[in-house]
C-alpha cells in the first residue's frame, strides 16, 4: 500500500488520451496531437523533441493551460487543469519581457501579480545574483542582450516556485556559447528548488545534455513515437562516447520517425 | 542584440556620456567664448539701440511707478532684454563644462543672435520711427506697456484662463483614459461606442458652445465642459487603440506568472498603450488651448481670450499682442511641463525607439 502511494505521487502530471486539432479560417484542420499519454516524475528534467509542426508546443500550451485540449484530460498534483497557474511556469521562446519594466521589476511581476510581493521581495536579489545579473537590476531589457534577457524570463517564472518549469525552445535564438551557459544555469536552478522541468527543443545535444527522459514526437498528426531514458551523470560531457552514441541514436529514430527526408533539427 | 556573445563581459547599462545627436557639431571649449558672446551679442545692441536711438516720431511716453522707482515703456523694455541676457549668460556657463550641452548651446547662438537683431530694428521702426501702421503694429516696448498699465488685471486673467485649463484638461485626460481602457477591453463596448466617437470626434468642441452655455449653470462650467470634450476623444480614441494594440503573448506570460484580469489591464495592457496615450495627450493639449480661447472669446467673464476680446475693441492691440505674448509664455511652459512627464513615464523607451 505505501509502496504504491509512493509510485502515484513520484508522477506529478499525467496526460491522458490528449487530442487537438486545429482550425483555420479555411475549414482545413490540422491534427496538432493525437492520442498523447504521458507520464512525467516529480523533479525529473524532460524534453520534447521533434521536427516542426510535430505538437510539442501545443502541447506545452496544453499543460500551461493556455489552450484546451479537444478531448483527454491533463492532470497535475491529482487535479485536472482548466487554465493557466503560476504553478506551472512558462517561459516562451522569445522572452517577452515588459519593456516597461526594468529587470527586477520584471522578475517581481509574479509576486505582485499574486499580491505576495512584500513578503518575498528579498528573493529578487537572489534570482538576479542566480542569473548572473547583479549590476543589471535597474537596467531596461532593451539594454541588456537577448541572452540575459531569457536569463531574466527564466527568473521572472521560478521566482513563483513553480512545481513545473515549462520551457519552449528558450535558447533557440541564441549563439551556442550563451546557449551552454543557461543550459548550466537551468541545472544549477532545478538542482536548488528540484523543480520538474519539462524542455520544448528541436536540438538534439540540448536534449541529451539536459534530460533524464526524452520524448521523440513525429508529425501529421502529432504523436509520442518513443520516450527514452538518458542515464549519465552530470556533468555531462558533450563529447564523450556515450553521449555521442545516444546522440546517434536519437538521430537515427528521428529519421525513421520522420516522414520528411530531412528533419528540421540543429546539430 | 539577439545573438551577442557573453563570456562575462558586462555591457555598460547606462551609458553616461550622452552621444550628440545627428546634425550637432562637437564644440570645443575655445570656440564655446564666441558662441557665448554671439548669443548674448544681439541682444546688447537691442538694449543699446533703445538707449541710444534718439525717440524721433512723436509717441506719448508715460512715466508709471513700480515699487517706488519711475519706470516707462522703455526702461521695462530694457529691463526685460536684460533678463533674457542674464538667463541665456547663466545657461552658456551652464553648458561649458559638458560637450553635449555645449553643442547644444552654440547650435542656438545664431538664432538668438538674429532674435536680438528683429528686436532692434523692431524697436527702431515700431516705436523711434514709428514707420509701422499704427495702431494695428505696436513696438515692442509699446507691447510692454500693457503691463505697466493694467499688471494685476492681465495676471487676473492668465490665472482664470490656467484654472479653467487645469479643471478641463485634467477631467478630459482622466474621462479620456478611463473610456478609452473599457473602449479597448471590452470589445462589445467597442462595437458599440467607437463609431460614435469617431464621428463625433471630429466637430470641434466650440460647435457645442450653444448647448453649453444653456445646459451648464455657469459659463465657467460652460468652458469646462467643451475642453473635456474636446480632450476627451482624442485620447480615448488613441488610449483604446493602445490598448487593443497589446500582443497576445504578453497577457498569456502575465496570466502564466499568476495574473488575474485587473492586473491584465492595468499593469499589462495601459502601461504598454502608455506611448500612444500620451499621443492622445499631446494632440488634445492643441485642441484645448484652442478651445480655451475660443470659449474665453465667446462669452466667459475672464481670461486671456477675454483680455484680447476686451482690447479690441478699444483698439488697443498693443494689448491684444500682450495678450497673445502671455498665452507663449503660458501655453508652452504647460507643453514643457507635460513633456517632462512624458519623459519620465516613457523613460523605459529612451535609446529603444527613435526619438
Amino acid at each position: 500500500m505505501n509502496k504504491e502511494l509512493s509510485v502515484i505521487s513520484d508522477i506529478i502530471l499525467s496526460i491522458e488520451n490528449v487530442n487537438h486539432t486545429y482550425y483555420d479560417d479555411t475549414d482545413n484542420h490540422v491534427e496538432a496531437l493525437q492520442d498523447i499519454n504521458l507520464e512525467v516524475r516529480r523533479g525529473e528534467f524532460l524534453s520534447i523533441i521533434g521536427s516542426s509542426g510535430c505538437g510539442k508546443t501545443t502541447l506545452l500550451r496544453l499543460i500551461a493551460g493556455l489552450e484546451k485540449p479537444e478531448t483527454g484530460k491533463l492532470i497535475l498534483n491529482g487535479e485536472q487543469i482548466f487554465g493557466p497557474d503560476p504553478q506551472r511556469g512558462y517561459v516562451f521562446q522569445q522572452g517577452g519581457l515588459f519593456q516597461w519594466l526594468t529587470v527586477e521589476k520584471n522578475i517581481a511581476v509574479g509576486l505582485k501579480a499574486r499580491h505576495v510581493y512584500k513578503e518575498n521581495k528579498e528573493r529578487i536579489a537572489h534570482y538576479i545574483d542566480l542569473i548572473g545579473l547583479k549590476g543589471f537590476e535597474k537596467s531596461y531589457p532593451h539594454q541588456i542582450s537577448g541572452g540575459m534577457a531569457q536569463r531574466v524570463a527564466i527568473a521572472r517564472a521560478l521566482i513563483n516556485n513553480p512545481r513545473v518549469l515549462l520551457l519552449d525552445e528558450p535558447m533557440g535564438a541564441l549563439d551556442s556559447f550563451t546557449r551552454a551557459d543557461i543550459q548550466d544555469k537551468l541545472l544549477e536552478m532545478r538542482k536548488e528548488n528540484d523543480t520538474t522541468m519539462i524542455l520544448v527543443t528541436h536540438d538534439v545535444d540540448e536534449a541529451i545534455y539536459l534530460s533524464d527522459r526524452i520524448v521523440i514526437m513525429t508529425p501529421r498528426p502529432g504523436r509520442i513515437s518513443e520516450i527514452m531514458e538518458v542515464k549519465l551523470p552530470h556533468p555531462r560531457s558533450r563529447g564523450g562516447s556515450e553521449f555521442l552514441a545516444i546522440r546517434k541514436d536519437i538521430l537515427e529514430k528521428l529519421h525513421l520517425a520522420s516522414a520528411l527526408p530531412q528533419p528540421e533539427y540543429t546539430i | 542584440m539577439e545573438n551577442s556573445v557573453e563570456i562575462g563581459l558586462p555591457i555598460p547599462a547606462n551609458i553616461k556620456a550622452k552621444p550628440l545627436k545627428k546634425g550637432l557639431k562637437a564644440v570645443s571649449t575655445k570656440a564655446w567664448g564666441g558662441y557665448f558672446s554671439l548669443t548674448l551679442l544681439g541682444f546688447a545692441i537691442a538694449i543699446l539701440a533703445n538707449l541710444l536711438v534718439r525717440q524721433i516720431a512723436d509717441v506719448e511716453i508715460k512715466t508709471y511707478t513700480l515699487a517706488g522707482i519711475p519706470v516707462t515703456f522703455n526702461t521695462l523694455y530694457q529691463l526685460v532684454l536684460g533678463a533674457i541676457i542674464v538667463i541665456y549668460a547663466i545657461s552658456g556657463i551652464y553648458s561649458y563644462s559638458d560637450p553635449y550641452r555645449r553643442a547644444k548651446f552654440a547650435s542656438r547662438a545664431p538664432f538668438r543672435f538674429v532674435m536680438g537683431l528683429a528686436l532692434t530694428a523692431w524697436d527702431i521702426l515700431g516705436t523711434k520711427l514709428l514707420l509701422l501702421p499704427q495702431p494695428f503694429f505696436p513696438g515692442p516696448a509699446k507691447i510692454l506697456e500693457s503691463f505697466l498699465m493694467e499688471g494685476d488685471f492681465i495676471w487676473e486673467n492668465t490665472l482664470y484662463s490656467l484654472r479653467l485649463f487645469a479643471a478641463g484638461f485634467s477631467l478630459g485626460v482622466i474621462f479620456g483614459i478611463g473610456t478609452g481602457i473599457i473602449i479597448g477591453w471590452f470589445p462589445k463596448v467597442y462595437y458599440w461606442v467607437y463609431p460614435i466617437l469617431k464621428i463625433t470626434g471630429v466637430i470641434p468642441a466650440v460647435a457645442w458652445m450653444p448647448f453649453a452655455l444653456t445646459l451648464f449653470p455657469t459659463p465657467f462650467s460652460a468652458a469646462v465642459f467643451l475642453i473635456v470634450i474636446c480632450a476627451w476623444f482624442s485620447i480615448a480614441a488613441l488610449t483604446a487603440q493602445g490598448i487593443q494594440s497589446t500582443p497576445k503573448s504578453l497577457f498569456e506570460i502575465a496570466r502564466t506568472l499568476g495574473a488575474k484580469t485587473p492586473f491584465l489591464v492595468f499593469r499589462i495592457a495601459v502601461p504598454q498603450a502608455m506611448p500612444q496615450i500620451f499621443t492622445g495627450i499631446a494632440n488634445a493639449n492643441g485642441f484645448a488651448f484652442t478651445t480655451l480661447v475660443m470659449a474665453e472669446m465667446m462669452g466667459q467673464p475672464g481670461g486671456l481670450g477675454y483680455y484680447i476680446n476686451l482690447s479690441k475693441v478699444w483698439s488697443a492691440y498693443y494689448k491684444v499682442f500682450a495678450s497673445i505674448l502671455v498665452m507663449a509664455v503660458l501655453f508652452s511652459l504647460i507643453m514643457k511641463g507635460i513633456g517632462l512627464i512624458q519623459a519620465r513615464v516613457l523613460r523605459w523607451q529612451k535609446g529603444w525607439v527613435k526619438e
